[in-house]
């Protein structure tokens, strides 16, 4: 990756707080990105606390993808900070790294690597990024892939397994390098009906572990389940945030009530 | 009411089984197929045989010298008794063993890949034919060290040129190729420029031209003195010429992989390097091994132009002998020859590469 001077980088005017052991584990400040002219991101400010579970929903093309993978780096953004667990994203492959290493991440297509058993995809990384021992990676996946509920796959590829198989080792995969942060990306958007639910039971026992949760999902259901605040972004801003009791009884802007309305009431 | 008896199986009539009806439907369903059936089979009969009598039945095989053989036959006679300079060209007779010894270790490395033996074993004989036989082969074949009388290169020759001149390149230009493929896809302006140019400069340039650059223009531009072995240059240019396509084939690999996959690889931590090899090229390598196979192949073949810059591999060994006035009319068996050496060679290559396509399939991709 290439060291750039962006002049659209502009040096920030308050000082950044650099705390680990602060309250905030993220903290996003007026982030701004463009893909070529078009604006996807408008000063966006968000920040969240250890062990918070958030949800982000909105129309497609709202930029919440966009906005979640900005947070690991998959996308790099032009004008404004990220401090992730206290290290500051910038275009720095130490600190990228660095926090790769904190945050895992779950996609809608689930990205195993079709090459790996389910049991090597789970060693990868905790082997050539966290240099643990084999046999300690191994001990660990397969732990994670019994909280999934699939140990008895370890040893199939993942052409061999289900959607909801296979995104049920993509957790257990990201899970394996122990992350503070877990970014889920539309997780049960490209499963069948009835596969969504055990792809589900998973989050919502992972988000009762404390663990600190960032999901882009549609699913209403689960974010009235296990959300602590609800984020309602639309044109690349965040219209509206609010735990989920009031997001879903009280919407305030009249953006997020005719989107609730789309998808509630069918 | 009785009960119901299940039929027994009778054998279908004797026109739907076996080979008349295979012949009656592949070869006489309509009057027309069963003219051409005939006409084609006659004109098979009437080559074949007088070939196969020719090369085999009539065919002299062995004897002291051409008065053995017989007008209208093929005469083998004339492989056998100059099969030493075809295989060894003019290595000395007495250090035959030599690279005898380095074609039993290369058998060693290649033949059990193709054998029902532990997946691990193959694995390691693969890994010392890559990396220990070069190197073995290199002090066995040149000598010079450990007590070993030193052969000049311009004493090699044969089929053993022609396996040294294929095997440098092809592994070789493999990595090389890798690193071009990756280096074209690179981020980095400068990496990304110095890749394209090298690749299409060496891709647009015919072998034939870039063998003579090496042996004939090349001392031109060299400081006096200065000399580098012509089978060096020739080896530098084959490997150069090759690897640019390799990179070819090896970018259209990597640009099959979905973006998923490189994304995955970056969120795990994994950085630039880690990602190329333990993710990336393991997937994209996969599946261009055709075009590698098919690249591979041609290379090989390719080699037996190194006839016009005087080095003597088993074309130019074969075609060499071809002037000797005690052997007359043998250019068809010697021709014969070179072609069956370079098909047992391609055709085992193009089969390890289906094997290996076989044994690396792990169902569907992502």
């Amino acid at each position: 990756m290439s060291q750039t001077n962006d002049p659209a980088v502009v040096a920030p005017d308050q000082p950044v707080e650099s705390q680990a052991s602060s309250q905030e584990i993220i903290q996003v400040n007026d982030l701004n990105k463009w893909f070529g002219e078009f604006h996807v991101l408008k000063s966006l400010n968000l920040s969240v606390k250890r062990g918070e579970r958030i949800v982000i929903c909105g129309p497609s093309g709202s930029g919440k993808s966009t906005f979640i993978r900005c947070i690991n780096h998959l996308e790099a953004h032009q004008r404004g900070q990220i401090e992730v667990d206290g290290v500051e994203l910038n275009e720095d492959l130490k600190n990228i790294e660095a926090i790769r290493r904190e945050v895992g991440m779950v996609f809608q297509h689930f990205n195993l690597f079709p090459h790996l058993s389910v049991l090597e995809n789970c060693l990868l990384a905790p082997i050539w990024v966290r240099k643990t021992p084999r046999k300690e990676a191994i001990d660990t996946a397969m732990h994670y892939l019994e909280r999934v509920r699939i140990p008895e796959q370890a040893d199939k590829y993942p052409g061999q397994l289900s959607g909801g198989q296979q995104q049920r080792v993509a957790i257990a995969r990201a899970l394996c390098m122990q992350p503070k942060i877990m970014l889920f990306d539309e997780p049960t958007s490209a499963l069948d009906p009835e596969m969504i639910k055990e792809v589900l039971d998973v989050m919502i026992e992972l988000a009762g572990s404390g663990m600190t949760m960032l999901c882009v999902t549609h699913e209403m259901g689960f974010a009235k389940t296990v959300a602590d605040r609800v984020i309602f972004m639309d044109g690349g801003e965040i219209v509206e945030e609010a735990p989920p009791s009031t997001f879903f009884s009280n919407p305030t802007q009249p953006r997020t009530q005719a989107f609730l309305k789309q998808i509630l009431d069918h | 009411m009785a009960m119901h008896q299940p039929q027994p199986d009778l054998p279908p009539p004797v026109a739907e089984r076996g080979a008349l009806k295979w012949l009656r439907e592949n070869l006489f369903s309509t009057w027309y197929n069963s003219v051409l059936t005939i006409v084609v089979g006659y004109w098979l009969l009437s080559t074949l045989i007088p070939l196969i009598d020719w090369a085999f039945i009539s065919a002299v095989f062995s004897g002291d010298g051409p008065e053995a053989c017989a007008p209208g036959a093929a005469c083998w006679v004339f492989v056998q008794q100059r099969l030493g300079f075809f295989i060894y060209g003019f290595y000395p007779d007495e250090l035959w063993w030599r690279p005898n010894l380095v074609f039993a270790l290369f058998a060693l490395a290649v033949v059990p890949q193709f054998l029902p033996i532990a997946a691990a074993i193959r694995k390691w004989l693969a890994i010392f034919g890559l990396t220990g036989l070069p190197v073995a082969a290199y002090f066995l074949i040149a000598g010079g060290h450990f007590g070993l009388e030193s052969v000049d290169t311009s004493r090699w020759g044969g089929l053993m040129l022609t396996l040294i001149l294929a095997y440098v390149g092809i592994i070789a230009a493999l990595p090389i190729g890798t690193l071009l493929a990756l280096g074209r896809r690179s981020e980095m302006p400068i990496i990304r420029g110095i890749c394209v140019v090298f690749i299409e400069f060496w891709r647009a340039v015919p072998l034939i031209t870039i063998l003579f650059m090496a042996s004939v223009m090349l001392p031109l531009f060299l400081p006096e003195g200065v000399t580098f072995d012509k089978l060096l240059r020739a080896l530098v240019g084959i490997t150069l010429f090759q690897s640019a396509y390799m990179a070819e084939v090896v970018r259209g690999g990597l640009q099959a992989i979905p973006k998923g996959q490189y994304e995955a690889a970056e969120a795990l931590g994994l950085g630039y390097w880690r990602r190329m090899r333990l993710i990336i090229l393991p997937q994209a390598l996969k599946i261009v091994i055709p075009g590698i196979a098919n690249t591979i192949i041609s290379l090989f073949k390719d080699t037996t132009l190194v006839l016009i810059i005087g080095l003597f591999d088993l074309l130019g060994a074969v075609k060499s002998t071809l002037s000797d006035p005690a052997w007359d009319n043998v250019m068809a068996e010697g021709y014969l020859f070179v072609a069956f050496c370079f098909w047992v060679f391609c055709f085992g290559m193009s089969r390890y590469s289906h094997r290996l396509e076989k044994n690396l399939d792990t169902g569907h991709r992502s």
